[in-house]
């Protein structure tokens, strides 16, 4: 089409110059309230199906969620404790605050690559992945400075006085020397991979 | 007159049979069979403390803190996370003991030997429980300074 005529254009093109030239056939106040009305819609529609895919029913969803890392959570303390209050997957996972959470929300799409390709299928798969899936968890946790565990545990409101004699020591040292949650606080939700590499005093390692 | 005897003597052993297993009580306390026994109180662990002295020479030392949720696996130790050579200065833990090296055949390894990694085989928490029977052991003066 283009070589035969230079003013000759394609449909990306048309659709262009019919942007650009000023409405004839609609008033203005009815562009204003249809474009007003589909705003509250999309970006309405865009945040519900943000939230749909936001909680642990959705996680779970996935056999490899639901028989790998939901039944470790399981017995851990953020699953079942004596208050009764309890983190699902998003809150550790998924930053609260929009524009990390649509930055989180695009990097899944990589997730949904792999669980098309089937990349941790079975547990084998798993566990042959989970210190190589752990230390992408840590590494965000730790540049992040544990952002989603701040969510609920602070420093500001933490009361030393109510801890035990080993956590009064180790967060007032750890407050001091400006570490974060996630360089003590590994393994507390899900199972540890093999720490032989990451530490190898607490590993047994090869027998 | 000699089954009248037998009846007797057997009469007489059945009976002192019956008081000897009336007698008898166990340390859960008396049930009747039929009545559901009613469920110990849940014990807790004590709260974080300093080291608890030992009581016999070659004690495995007692763990004076709580250990809920600490895994020991062949993938990770959570006791070592504090208590091995690397990381006891800055936990302020106990080092793990140089005995724990050893294969068995007296070799020393690089690392924690397998026979003795598995903690919780020897070292455990302690509740606050109240002895069943009495007890009068005591240390000895090397170990109690008393």
């Amino acid at each position: 089409m283009s070589n035969n005529n230079s003013k000759d254009c394609n449909t990306l093109c048309k659709m262009w110059q019919a942007l650009k030239k000023p409405s004839v056939s609609y008033s203005l106040g009815t562009l204003l309230v249809v474009g007003f009305i589909s705003g509250i819609i999309f970006w309405g529609g865009f945040n519900t199906a943000m939230e749909m895919t936001n909680n642990e029913q959705f996680c779970i969803s996935c056999h490899e969620m639901k028989d790998n890392v939901y039944q470790e959570y399981k017995q851990t303390i953020h699953y079942s404790n004596r208050t009764g209050v309890r983190a699902t997957c998003p809150d550790c996972h998924v930053p609260r605050e929009w524009t990390h959470k649509v930055v989180r929300k695009i990097q899944a799409s990589n997730e949904l690559l792999h669980k098309a390709l089937g990349t941790i299928d079975t547990r084998e798969k798993f566990e042959a992945k989970r210190l190589e899936l752990a230390t992408h968890v840590w590494a965000a946790m730790k540049s992040t400075d544990s952002r989603e565990c701040r969510n609920c545990h602070n420093f500001e409101y933490m009361d030393f006085a109510e801890q035990g004699r080993r956590a009064i020591k180790q967060h007032s040292e750890g407050l001091e020397a400006g570490k974060t949650c996630i360089d003590c606080h590994k393994g507390i939700a899900h199972e540890l991979p093999d720490m032989h590499e990451v530490d190898p005093g607490a590993s047994i390692g090869e027998i | 007159m000699k089954k009248i005897t037998m009846m007797l003597a057997l009469l007489a052993i059945t009976s002192t049979s019956i008081q000897a297993i009336a007698e008898v009580t166990s340390l859960r306390g008396v049930k009747d069979i039929e009545e559901p026994s009613s469920a110990p109180e849940n014990k807790r662990y004590n709260k974080d403390g300093e080291p608890i002295p030992r009581d016999y020479v070659q004690q495995p030392p007692l763990i004076p803190h709580k250990i809920t949720n600490y895994r020991i696996n062949k993938k990770s130790n959570k006791c070592m996370s504090c208590h091995s050579w690397s990381k006891y200065r800055e936990a302020g833990a106990t080092k793990i003991s140089q005995t724990h090296f050893e294969s068995r055949d007296k070799q020393v390894l690089a690392n924690v030997s397998a026979r003795r990694y598995f903690c919780t085989q020897c070292h455990v928490p302690q509740v606050d429980a109240k002895p069943l029977v009495e007890n009068e052991f005591e240390p000895v003066t090397a170990i109690s300074g008393q």
